[in-house]
C-alpha cells in the first residue's frame, strides 16, 4: 500500500529500476529514443501519483503543467535565445510550480466532479492560448528551432539518443529521490491520512487544504520538468503536449502500474510504452480497443495495477517467510 | 441545444445515481449511428429512426449496466472515471472497426430543412425544431420526476438508498431503469444532433468536455440545470463567436471556471 | 594458371554479387490511429499499389522494403522518436509520408543530421521544404491552390470573406488568397480564423451572411469539418443569399462528397487533382485503385501525393541501381519530371525541392448520380509554390 508503515530505508528491490535502465543503455543502444520517452513519462507519472495516489485528487488536467513546462523551455530557447539546459529546466519548473500554486489555491476547495471539470477547463484554456498565440508558440505547426546547449558543455544531443537517455535518467533519479523523501516522511503519512479519511484529518486539526496545495504545487513542478525534458530531447514542442490524450494516456499508464505506490509510476509507463511500440505497429486499429478493455479489466479485477497483482501473488511467500521468522 | 438533450441524460445518471459516467457520449454516438444506418440501409423515416435510437440504446445500456456498471456503484470516483474512460476507448475502437472512419450521414426530411420566417427574421428550421423538442422534453421530464410516483421513488433512493430499500423500493430496478432512461436520452440526443454534430468514431472524446461542462454548470441531479446551462452556453458561445470571433472557445472555458468557483455544485445542483 | 583464372572468376562473382539483393528500406510515417487515423491507409495503399505495379522496372536484384510507423496524429515528439528509430534501428535509406506539418517540422533536423532523404507526401505548409536540404515534397502547398484561386476570384467577384481554420495551412491559405485577390482588384471584407475544434459553425456563418460578400472563401482541414461547414452554409441560407462558396480543393474531398450530399453542388474549388479528372493517366490510376481495393473505394489527394512520391523514389533507385547515396538522391530528385502523373505533368523545382504542378478549376456537380469535382479548366499548367516565389522577389 502506501509507505508510512514501512521501514524507510532503501530495500534492495529499489535498486532494480536503475540497474535495468543502465543495462538498457549498454545492451539496447538502438532503443534509446524509446527509452528516453519512457523515462520522461515515468517522471510525469510520478508527479501524477503524488496527487492522485497519495493525495487522492482526481485530475484529468495534468497535461497543463506538462505542456507549460514544455513550452516554457521551448520558448526560452527558440524565441529568447536561452540555450543553457539548466536555465530552461529551472524556468519550466518555476512556471509550472507557479501555475500549480495558483490553480491549486483555487480548485482545491472543490471536490470530485467539480474539481475534475476545473482541471479539464484549465487545460482547455491553456491549449487555446497556445493555439492562438502562434507567434510565440508556433501554434498548430509547433515550435521548432529549439536549441539546447551540450550538457555541461560536453555532451551533445546525438542522433542515437545516448545523451538524451542519460540526461533524462539523471533528472529522473534526482526527482525520484525527492519524491521518495516526501512519501516516507511524516508529511507523506499525513497525505495518506487525507486521502483515506479527510473528515478525521480535519478533526485532528491538520491543515488539509494547505498540505494539499503544497503537494499539488510540487506535483505541478515535477510535471513541468518532465515537459521541459521532452522539449529538450526533441528540440520541438507541439500542441499535443497540452491535449486530453496525454492526460488520459498518463492516467492509463499509472493505473496499469498501480496507483499510490511509488513504483507503479515506473512499471506502468514502461509496460505501456513498450507494448505500444510493439503492438501499435502490428495492429494500430486495435490499440484503442486494447487500452480500453485493459482499463476496464484492471478497474474491475485488479485495482492495484500490475504491482498490486504482484503483491497478491507474492503474499503467500512473504507470509511464509515471516511465519518462519516469528517461529524461531 | 443538442448538448442539452444529451447532457440531461448524463445529469440523470450522474446526479440521480451518483455515478460519474464519462462514457455518456458513447451512447449518443450509438444513437446517431442507429439513425444513420436505419435511414440509409432500411430507408426508415426520420421520426421512427429517432424512436429506435432511443429504445435500442436504452436496451443496450441495460445490458451494460447489469454486466459492468453495477459492480462499480460503490467503488469510488477514481474507479468510475477510469472505467468509463476505458469504456470510451474500447467503444470508439469498436465503432471504428464496425463502421469505418467516415461520418455517419444523416439527411433530414424535407419538412425540417430550410428556413422558417419568425418575427421578421429567418431561422434555420431544424434548430427551431430542436429548441421546441427540447422544451417539450424538459417539461415532460420535470413532470415525470416531480409529479409521478416513479419520480418520488427515484428522489428517495438518491437521498438515502438504504432507507428507500427498507421502505420496500426496489432500488436495483429503479437505478437500472433510470440509467436506461438517461442513456436512451443520450442516444436520442445523438440521433437528433447528427446533422449538426457529425457522428463519427471519435465523437465521444471530441465532445466529452462540452457534455461535462453542461452538466457541471447546470448542476448534478437537476433537470432544469442542464437545460438552462445549455441555453446559456449556447447563447454565449454563439454571441461570442459572432461579435468577437478571435476569442473562439475561450469564453466557454473561462465561464465554466468562473461559475464553478462561484457555485461548485452548479447553478441548480444540490449542495453536496 | 587455372588457379589464377579461378581466383579471377571468384573475384568477379563477388563483385557482381555486391550488386545483388539490394534492399532499399523506406521508413514510412503516417497516421493510422487517432482522430485522423483514417488517412494513413489512403497513403500506404497508394505506395504499395505503385510498388506492385512498377516493381518490374527496378534494377535486377533490387527490392523495396516498406517499414510503416504510426505517429497517431499531430504528435511531433512521437513522430521524431519514430523517425529516429527508423534511422538508427532499421537503418532506412529514405523517410517518406507524413500527414501533419508539426511532425514534418520535427523530423526535418534529423533528416539533415543523418543525411536521409525525406519525401513529404502530404503535409502542405510552405515552409517545410526550407527546413532541411534533404526534403523533397510531392504533395502540394496551400499557396499553390489558394493563390491562383485568389487571382481567378478577383476576376469574377468584387468582394470576398475568408474563413479559415486557425493553424499553419489555414494561415497560408488565407494570406495567399487575400494577397492574390487584392492584387487582382478585389476587396476582402474580413478574415476570420476559426479554432480547430469547433462544434458550431452557425455563428460564423451568420456573420458572413450579414456582411454580404460576393464569395466566401473557406479553408478547413479535409474531412468531416468540411461537411459541417457545407451543411451550415446551406442551413443558414447563404447559398440562397447569393454568396458563392469557393476554396482550395481540401473542402470537397472525394470521400466526403457522398456524406455532404447535394448541398455541396456548385462549390467551386482550385486544386491540383480530382478523381474525376479526364486524363488517361488519372483514369488508369482510379481504375487500378477500384480494382485493387473495391468498386466503392476512391483515392483522394493523399493517395496521389503518395503515388507520385513513390514514383520519385523509384527514379532515384533506378538511376543509382539500388545503392542510394543521399546527396546523389537529392540531385536526382531536383531535376525530376513526370509528364504522366494522374495530375498531369509535374516536376520537382530544383531550387526549392518543392513540387511544381498544374492547378485546375473545379466545380461540384452530380454526374451519373454521383457527386464529383468536375474539372472545368486548367488554370495554370505549372504552378511553383507562390510563397517561395514571392520571398525571392523580396
Amino acid at each position: 500500500m502506501s509507505g508510512y508503515t514501512v521501514d524507510p530505508r532503501i530495500r534492495w528491490t529499489e535498486y532494480l529500476p536503475w540497474l535495468i535502465a543502465l543495462a538498457g543503455f549498454f545492451l539496447l543502444p538502438e532503443y534509446l529514443a524509446l527509452g528516453a520517452r519512457i523515462l520522461i513519462f515515468i517522471l510525469f507519472a510520478l508527479s501524477l501519483d503524488l496527487i492522485l495516489g497519495y493525495g487522492g485528487i482526481i485530475t484529468l488536467g495534468h497535461s497543463a503543467f506538462f505542456g507549460l513546462g514544455a513550452y516554457t523551455a521551448g520558448i526560452l530557447s527558440a524565441k529568447l535565445g536561452v540555450t543553457d539546459n539548466f536555465v530552461q529546466m529551472a524556468a519550466a519548473a518555476a512556471a509550472a510550480a507557479l501555475l500549480g500554486a495558483l490553480t491549486g489555491a483555487v480548485i482545491l476547495r472543490t471536490k470530485a466532479l467539480t474539481l475534475l471539470m476545473l482541471t479539464l477547463a484549465i487545460t482547455a484554456i491553456l491549449l487555446e492560448v497556445a493555439n492562438k498565440m502562434s507567434s510565440l508558440t508556433g501554434g498548430a505547426d509547433g515550435l521548432s528551432g529549439v536549441v539546447v546547449d551540450p550538457i555541461l558543455g560536453l555532451f551533445r544531443f546525438d542522433i542515437f539518443g545516448k545523451t538524451a537517455f542519460l540526461y533524462c535518467l539523471v533528472v529522473l533519479f534526482l526527482s525520484w529521490f525527492v519524491v521518495r523523501r516526501i512519501i516516507y516522511s511524516p508529511y507523506g503519512a499525513m497525505l495518506t491520512g487525507i486521502r483515506e479519511n479527510t473528515a478525521r484529518m480535519h478533526a485532528i486539526g491538520a491543515p488539509v487544504y494547505w498540505r494539499l496545495l503544497v503537494i499539488y504545487t510540487i506535483s505541478a513542478m515535477l510535471a513541468g520538468i518532465a515537459g521541459a525534458l521532452l522539449t529538450q530531447v526533441n528540440q520541438f514542442v507541439g500542441l499535443n503536449v497540452l491535449g486530453f490524450e496525454v492526460s488520459g494516456e498518463l492516467l492509463v499508464m499509472l493505473i496499469l502500474g498501480g496507483v499510490g505506490r511509488l513504483y507503479g509510476a515506473f512499471v506502468g509507463p514502461a509496460v505501456y510504452l513498450v507494448a505500444q511500440d510493439y503492438l501499435a505497429k502490428q495492429f494500430p486499429e486495435y490499440w484503442y480497443f486494447g487500452i480500453g478493455a485493459l482499463l476496464i479489466v484492471v478497474v474491475l479485477f485488479a485495482p492495484g495495477g500490475i504491482l498490486g497483482l504482484m503483491d497478491k501473488w507474492l503474499r503467500p511467500f512473504k507470509q511464509k517467510r515471516s511465519a518462519k521468522a516469528s517461529a524461531r | 441545444m443538442i448538448l442539452y438533450v444529451i447532457a440531461v441524460g448524463l445529469s440523470v445518471t450522474m446526479g440521480l445515481m451518483g455515478f460519474i459516467n464519462l462514457a455518456h457520449g458513447v451512447f449518443a454516438m450509438a444513437g446517431g449511428f442507429i439513425l444513420s444506418y436505419g435511414m440509409q440501409r432500411f430507408g426508415i423515416p426520420f421520426p421512427l429512426g429517432l424512436i429506435l435510437a432511443f429504445v435500442l440504446v436504452a436496451l443496450a445500456s441495460i445490458v451494460l449496466e447489469r454486466l459492468l456498471y453495477s459492480r462499480l456503484y460503490a467503488a469510488g470516483e477514481l474507479a468510475q472515471v477510469l472505467f468509463t474512460i476505458g469504456l470510451i476507448f474500447a467503444s470508439i475502437a469498436i465503432a471504428r472497426l464496425v463502421y469505418g472512419t467516415g461520418t455517419a450521414p444523416v439527411f433530414l426530411p424535407d419538412y425540417l430543412t430550410g428556413q422558417v420566417h419568425i418575427l421578421g427574421r429567418d431561422f434555420p428550421a431544424y434548430r427551431v425544431f430542436l429548441i421546441l423538442f427540447s422544451s417539450i422534453l424538459i417539461v415532460s421530464l420535470w413532470l415525470g420526476v416531480e409529479r409521478t410516483r416513479w419520480g418520488a421513488m427515484v428522489r428517495a433512493a438518491v437521498d438515502h438508498r438504504a432507507m428507500a430499500q427498507s421502505v420496500g423500493i426496489n432500488t436495483k430496478l429503479l437505478f437500472l431503469l433510470t440509467f436506461a432512461l438517461g442513456s436512451g436520452l443520450a442516444g436520442l440526443g445523438g440521433a437528433l444532433g447528427a446533422d449538426i454534430l457529425p457522428v463519427h468514431w471519435g465523437y465521444p472524446l471530441e465532445h466529452l468536455v462540452y457534455f461535462l461542462i453542461v452538466v457541471s454548470i447546470g448542476g448534478l441531479g437537476s433537470l432544469r440545470g442542464p437545460f438552462i446551462a445549455a441555453l446559456l452556453i449556447g447563447i454565449a458561445d454563439t454571441a461570442c463567436k459572432y461579435w468577437i470571433p478571435e476569442l473562439g472557445a475561450f469564453l466557454v472555458y473561462a465561464a465554466t471556471i468562473g461559475i464553478l468557483l462561484w457555485r461548485p455544485q452548479g447553478l441548480f445542483g444540490i449542495r453536496v | 594458371m587455372k588457379a589464377f583464372r579461378f581466383a579471377v572468376f571468384i573475384a568477379l562473382a563477388c563483385a557482381s554479387s555486391a550488386g545483388f539483393a539490394q534492399t532499399v528500406k523506406i521508413g514510412f510515417i503516417t497516421s493510422y490511429s487517432g482522430l485522423n487515423g483514417n488517412l494513413g491507409p489512403y497513403m500506404e495503399r497508394a505506395v504499395r499499389l505503385y510498388i506492385k505495379q512498377h516493381e518490374k522496372e527496378l534494377p535486377k536484384g533490387v527490392k523495396i522494403e516498406l517499414i510503416t510507423r504510426d505517429d497517431t496524429g499531430p504528435n511531433p515528439d512521437k513522430a521524431k522518436q519514430l523517425a529516429q528509430e527508423l534511422i538508427v534501428r532499421e537503418r532506412v535509406n529514405l523517410l517518406a509520408g507524413v500527414i501533419f506539418t508539426p511532425n514534418a517540422l520535427a523530423i526535418a533536423p534529423l533528416a539533415t543530421e543523418a543525411k536521409v532523404p525525406f519525401v513529404i507526401m502530404n503535409a502542405g505548409t510552405a515552409v517545410i521544404t526550407t527546413r532541411s536540404p534533404y526534403i523533397a515534397r510531392t504533395s502540394f502547398t496551400l499557396w499553390q491552390s489558394s493563390y491562383p484561386l485568389g487571382t481567378w476570384a478577383a476576376k469574377k467577384f468584387k468582394t470576398a470573406y475568408t474563413l479559415v481554420s486557425d493553424f499553419g495551412p489555414g494561415h497560408d491559405s488565407e494570406t495567399a488568397f487575400t494577397q492574390a485577390f487584392t492584387a487582382g482588384g478585389g476587396k476582402v471584407v474580413a478574415n476570420v480564423r476559426v479554432p480547430l475544434q469547433n462544434p458550431d459553425w452557425a455563428a460564423y456563418m451568420q456573420r458572413v451572411k450579414d456582411a454580404k460578400p460576393d464569395a466566401l472563401m473557406v479553408f478547413i482541414p479535409a474531412g468531416k469539418t468540411a461537411t459541417a461547414v457545407m451543411k451550415n452554409f446551406s442551413d443558414l441560407g447563404l447559398d440562397k443569399a447569393g454568396i458563392k462558396l469557393i476554396g482550395p480543393g481540401d473542402i470537397t474531398t472525394e470521400e466526403e462528397l457522398p456524406v455532404m450530399g447535394d448541398v455541396a453542388i456548385g462549390a467551386t474549388t482550385v486544386f491540383h487533382w480530382s478523381a474525376a479528372g479526364d486524363r488517361p493517366a488519372n483514369k488508369e490510376f482510379v481504375a487500378l485503385w477500384k480494382k485493387e481495393f473495391g468498386q466503392n473505394e476512391t483515392p483522394n489527394f493523399l493517395s496521389v501525393g503518395s503515388w507520385d512520391g513513390t514514383a520519385l523514389i523509384f527514379e532515384a533507385i533506378k538511376q543509382q541501381k539500388g545503392k542510394l547515396d543521399p546527396d546523389k538522391t537529392m540531385e536526382i530528385f531536383k531535376g525530376w519530371k513526370n509528364p504522366n502523373s494522374p495530375r498531369g505533368p509535374i516536376s520537382i523545382d530544383p531550387e526549392t525541392r518543392d513540387i511544381i504542378q498544374p492547378e485546375y478549376l473545379r466545380e461540384v456537380r452530380k454526374v451519373n448520380g454521383q457527386l464529383q469535382n468536375v474539372e472545368l479548366e486548367m488554370i495554370s499548367p505549372a504552378v511553383k509554390d507562390p510563397w517561395k516565389e514571392l520571398q525571392k522577389k523580396k
